[in-house]
């Protein structure tokens, strides 16, 4: 049997999410959640990760996620199907469980459910509710700050599951908190549906740095949905990277700066493999004076089809906001469309994007080959450029972990 | 003893087209080892199309002749394999390449070869230090163009050196540097017998010759070599009069 979640959800969400079971997302592809299995057997906990079969620690080491050596971690949580397998925590100041069990824990974290993603959006929000399940609850204590990165895996295994989660992350004021999140499913070319809501909440002072690794199959469908709010003087940073065939994946990521000063920045690497359908956006509402964002997309396809949209809003002084989408086609075939957009609703803001989609220019390679380089070698030096954002406000650790998770993707697109 | 080393490069008859519009109408040069030879031109009359050729870039198509490097007529061959047979080129206004940074090309450079001195090093001579983990030409000013550029040819170490107006968008301050890269480039402090490198330098302006001397100055006008002889004193002549007088020598 599944690991039943006892939450106290309000009678109030019951209904909403009842009402919206028909909703159909905005965008992307409608999927039949009726075709999918809704439960999957419990799996046992796993005091030791290092016991998982060789090939499920191999897939889980491609997202992020260590289990032999988890010196470079502060904390870790492992959801496999419907279970969490493994949650541990070194530090005092940091808490890392499971939802369900957060919610015996915390009777006040019912206050924090589907407050930054409503529960209505659409028939994926709706089906989380309904359909209970899991997911992990990161939260750090008020000062605290995390020496290394905690990191979470979702891991779809079942063939054919649609897997639930609800994510809450908290991170009290004046706290740090890196996450490192891998979601993956087992290699088998066999279908399934991963839905998983994330709520974020960064209280006065706190900074969030949530870098996620997706690596599906190509029978895979994927649709979470994420909120983060942002209180005043908070700083959230998205790294989020999928360079691995997946059959259909929509997100579209909402942060809300509510208060003053409070930072927002988005950072997207996407390659669409042929099959792959990608419609990854991220919006930020700009709602207190001073706040910022920057949202930066680079996406390859190599024939597949991407639409990479950004979304600001600017609706307080002195606001500022960057968006910045640029595609390579690489190969004959594929489809990138760049949807930047921005909406100032007040005077005194500074909003602006720029986005432009093309091939290698032949210049910069011949400029890479007058030192010497092949022109193989010139084509992938320039890719491996366009792949690489430095990411402002990481951890050096951190970013060479996600450049290094970049580059083993890389050796794919050539 | 004359001197005069083995020919490095020799350019015979070169007919070169762009797009199907033919630029270079039987250019003839010839550089030994060692030297350093000044081109001359006012604007269009084909000087970068002739380094833009002998580097090997596919659009400079050649229609007819030779280019000769090290006994080898390399016509045909890729931009990379000349490089790598000791051609390098000072590129006017090279692309942007984002995320590309510039001690990425420096390594390029460098190669597998064992290199002579640290990139740092380089970089510190140059005065690129503090560009060295930028995007490469993202953001650089004229004269950082040039310096990049140079710091990219001290580590590839190019048996011949093509510089396309190295003295272009350079300041007063910065075009001394420029020089003294040049010459550490061109092994200018090494006697002519013991010196290997080579170099072909575009000049508009004739400024770099105040800091860098050069064997022979060649004056192309309209695709075709029309002068020929000390760099000093074409240089002088067009300075009067103009580049009218070297047609008129032509004639």
């Amino acid at each position: 049997m599944p690991e039943m979640r006892d939450i106290k959800t309000s009678k109030e969400a019951v209904e909403k999410a009842k009402s919206a079971q028909a909703k159909q997302a905005r965008f992307g592809q409608d999927i039949a959640l009726d075709s999918y299995a809704q439960s999957a057997e419990s799996i046992d906990y796993q005091r030791d990760l290092s016991q998982l079969p060789q090939a499920t620690k191999e897939r889980m080491l491609e997202v992020g996620v260590v289990t032999d050596d988890k010196v470079e971690r502060s904390g870790t949580i492992v959801q496999m199907d419907s279970s969490v397998i493994h949650s541990l925590t070194k530090q005092d100041d940091v808490e890392v469980m499971s939802t369900n069990q957060a919610m015996e824990k915390h009777g006040w974290l019912a206050d924090y459910l589907w407050k930054a993603v409503s529960v209505d959006s659409d028939k994926y929000t709706a089906h989380v509710e309904l359909h209970h399940s899991n997911g992990y609850f990161i939260r750090s204590l008020t000062g605290s700050k995390s020496v290394y990165p905690i990191q979470a895996c979702l891991y779809l295994n079942k063939k054919n599951l649609a897997q639930t989660v609800h994510n809450i992350i908290i991170a009290e004021e004046n706290s740090e908190l890196h996450i490192i999140t891998g979601c993956t499913s087992g290699g088998k070319n066999e279908p399934g549906l991963h839905l998983g809501v994330s709520e974020f909440y960064v209280k006065k002072g706190a900074k969030v740095s949530f870098t996620m690794i997706h690596n599906w199959d190509p029978q895979i469908a994927v649709r979470p949905r994420t909120g983060i709010i942002v209180e005043e003087g908070g700083v959230f940073i998205s790294n989020y990277v999928i360079m691995k065939p997946v059959q259909s994946l929509q997100t579209n990521p909402v942060a809300r700066c509510v208060g003053e000063n409070a930072v927002v920045r988005f950072n997207s690497i996407l390659v669409a493999q042929p099959g792959s359908s990608m419609d990854v956006g991220s919006q930020v509402i700009l709602d207190a004076k001073g706040a910022r964002t920057e949202i930066i997309s680079r996406t390859i396809t190599t024939g597949g089809t991407i639409t990479a949209r950004g979304y600001i809003e600017g609706n307080a002084p002195e606001v500022k906001g960057h968006l910045e989408c640029r595609g390579l086609i690489l190969g004959e075939k594929g489809i990138i469309h760049a949807i930047p957009e921005l909406k100032g609703q007040i005077a005194g803001i500074d909003l602006s994007h720029e986005a432009a989609i093309g091939k290698i220019a032949e210049e910069e390679v011949e400029y890479l080959m007058m030192r010497g380089l092949t022109r193989d070698a010139a084509t992938a030096t320039i890719v491996r450029g366009f792949l690489r954002v430095d990411i402002e406000g990481l951890p050096d650790q951190l970013n060479q972990e996600l450049r290094h998770a970049v580059e083993a993707s890389e050796k794919d697109l050539m | 003893m004359s001197g005069i080393k083995e020919n490095l490069m020799e350019i015979r008859g070169l007919v070169v087209a762009v797009g199907g519009k033919e630029i270079l109408h039987g250019v003839n040069l010839n550089i030994h080892v060692g030297e350093t030879h000044v081109l001359f031109g006012p604007n269009g009359s084909g000087k970068s199309t002739l380094l833009m050729t002998m580097m090997g870039s596919p659009r400079y198509h050649v229609t007819r002749g030779s280019i000769i490097f090290k006994g080898k007529d390399i016509v045909g061959l890729p931009i990379d394999e000349r490089a790598r047979m000791g051609i390098g080129m000072s590129v006017q206004r090279p692309p942007v390449v984002r995320g590309v940074k510039t001690r990425d090309m420096v390594a390029a450079c460098v190669g597998s070869r064992q290199p002579e001195e640290s990139v740092e090093s380089m970089a510190a001579r140059a005065d690129m230090s503090d560009f060295l983990d930028r995007d490469i030409n993202y953001g650089f000013s004229g004269g950082e163009v040039k310096r990049s550029e140079l710091l990219q040819l001290l580590a590839q170490r190019p048996d011949l050196a093509l510089l396309d107006e190295p003295e272009s968008g350079v300041d007063l301050v910065n075009i001394a540097l420029i020089g003294k890269l040049i010459n550490d480039l061109l092994q200018k402090d090494h006697y002519l017998r013991d010196r290997n490198r080579s170099g072909l330098i575009i000049t508009h302006t004739g400024h770099i010759l105040e800091y860098v001397s050069a064997r022979t100055g060649y004056v192309l006008m309209d695709g075709v070599v029309v002068c020929e002889g000390d760099p000093k004193e074409i240089l002088e002549t067009i300075k009067k009069k103009g580049y009218e007088e070297c047609r008129k020598c032509a004639i």
